[in-house]
């Protein structure tokens, strides 16, 4: 057998003797003296640190794919395109179309590696993010990314919805979420959030099926402009005029809605994609 | 605080089902009541934070066992501290690869079983002083010990909290058109307290030899000692 071999070598090895002979003198020293204190703390460093680093780099590339599989599955489930057996890959290049988007002046970027720009990366970056002054930073983000990464689904070259990434502070945690609005740029079609950390039952109900299904037909921009979505205290009157811009607040979590309402406000504004949406409604007219 | 084996001889049944009633870390021995508040709000993240942290005190005790006559006394904690983080890590490693969404909604408390007070106190109560395979069950028994009461707790919490058991829903809720208005409190942590401080009083009166010796007595004067501690 290899081991066998490779075993003998070792023993003849003259440093692999040097160190079973220092390895039997440590384990017959004190427990308490100084050297072996020192030994035992460097051989234990050193197992746990091969341990560790196994475990770490041998389970990367799955870890790699069930992250994009998970995002893809958002992206899918918030475009209303998931089935319980859809092939997320495969529906995923099937139907998305990945573009980046410079947030500022809402053209497409086209000379950059899509696949590979990471917005969550780049917003922590300096050289690819802006930091906020305070009054405009009404999701609490502190910075974000100059360019985004928006997803398009579309039918024979025509746009039928745009999947903006949106994220923002709630009451425990930054909630990071999709925003699908129809090609009009104007009309909701759904939202999820596929990372927070709000009280379970409660902030947490923002990944509510039911909760979130209250966003569908909403609007968002008003006859002046502004962003008007948001949430509301307690539940819409549908029958009242202006409840198109309203979604019922989560009941229990008054600050994880107000982050929601602040976070949708804010990735809408300016300072967010209506330099982009603009530029979508005149190519849509156009 | 346990009891050691004095003997040569391993009774392993003893030594893992007395952990699950009779010693049970968490209603006995007051330990790990921290994760027990945080993660059993739901079935399904109290099943895999009980099969890590058996994993983890299991697998340490052992480790800690087969080098527990060549651990330095001066650095006894932070050896047991190295072995249980790596474990650990390795342990919220194979999670964030295999179970991916769950891993998600346990997120840091994974990394919190490094703080757990049953790996460490078994640790040191146990696995310093008995060779490696009874180790490995006194921490395979402690482990299920926390995870009975673990699932005890999340199905109290999720079923009156939201409705459901392992997110299939068992009462429809009034806000989905069904009669169960669910009970808010049931999803915070101090619900846990209730609930655990509950199974501590019926464990004991189930057993009543796990009641405590009062810390301080009334004695009688007359027979003299005073009750000074």
């Amino acid at each position: 057998m290899s081991n066998g071999s490779l075993k003998e070598r070792l023993d003849k090895s003259e440093y692999y003797q040097k160190f079973d002979a220092y390895k039997e003198k440590v384990l017959a020293l004190s427990n308490d003296s100084l050297e072996k204190t020192i030994a035992v703390a460097l051989a234990l460093c050193f197992v746990c640190a091969i341990l560790v680093s196994f475990a770490a780099v041998a389970l990367r590339p799955l870890q790699i794919e069930n992250k994009a599989l998970d995002m893809k599955k958002n992206i899918l489930e918030v475009a209303g395109l998931l089935d319980e057996d859809t092939d997320i890959n495969q529906a995923f290049s099937d139907q998305i179309e990945e573009k980046l988007v410079d947030i500022e002046t809402g053209e497409y970027i086209e000379d950059m590696d899509i696949a590979s720009y990471d917005q969550r990366k780049a917003a922590k970056d300096p050289a690819q993010n802006i930091v906020l002054e305070k009054a405009d930073d009404i999701a609490s983000i502190k910075r974000k990314a100059k360019i985004a990464k928006i997803y398009l689904v579309k039918n024979d070259d025509v746009i039928k919805s745009i999947i903006l990434p949106m994220h923002g502070y709630g009451l425990w945690s930054t909630m990071y979420g999709f925003l699908a609005l129809e090609a009009d740029g104007q009309t909701v079609k759904s939202i999820n959030f596929y990372d927070q950390a709000e009280t379970p039952g409660l902030g947490g109900e923002v990944v509510n099926p039911n909760w979130r299904a209250l966003w569908k037909g909403k609007k968002v921009y008003s006859e002046s402009g502004e962003v008007q979505l948001g949430l509301i205290k307690g539940v819409v009157d549908t029958t009242k005029p202006g409840s198109e811009y309203d979604v019922d607040g989560l009941a229990g979590a008054t600050l994880t809605s107000l982050g929601v309402s602040n976070l949708v406000n804010y990735w809408m504004s300016e300072q967010g994609f209506s330099a982009y949406l603009d530029k979508v409604r005149i190519e849509g007219e156009g | 605080m346990s009891a050691v084996v004095d003997t040569k001889e391993i009774d392993t049944k003893k030594i893992l089902t007395d952990p699950l009633v009779n010693n049970n870390p968490i209603t006995l021995q007051v330990l790990g009541i921290c994760s027990a508040l945080a993660v059993t709000s739901q079935m399904s993240t109290s099943l895999i934070m009980a099969v890590a942290l058996t994993a983890v005190t299991a697998c340490s005790s052992a480790a800690i066992s087969t080098i527990r006559n060549h651990i330095p006394g001066s650095i006894r904690i932070i050896v047991q501290m190295t072995i249980i983080a790596s474990l650990v890590i390795v342990v919220d490693q194979v999670l964030k690869a295999f179970v991916y969404d769950i891993s998600k909604q346990l997120s840091v408390f994974v990394g919190l079983i490094i703080t757990n007070c049953i790996v460490m106190g078994r640790a040191e109560a146990y696995a310093m002083k008995n060779p490696p395979m009874a180790s490995f069950i006194d921490g395979l028994g402690n482990g299920a010990g926390y995870s009975l009461i673990l699932i005890i707790v999340a199905f109290f919490r999720e079923l009156f909290g939201s409705g459901k058991l392992l997110g299939i829903e068992i009462f429809p809720l009034t806000k989905d058109g069904g009669w169960y208005d669910p009970n808010g409190l049931m999803l915070l942590p101090p619900s846990a307290f209730f609930i655990i401080g509950l199974l501590i009083w019926v464990f004991r009166q189930w057993k009543p030899e796990q009641l405590e010796e009062p810390d301080f007595k009334i004695m009688d004067i007359s027979h003299g000692e005073g009750g000074h501690h």
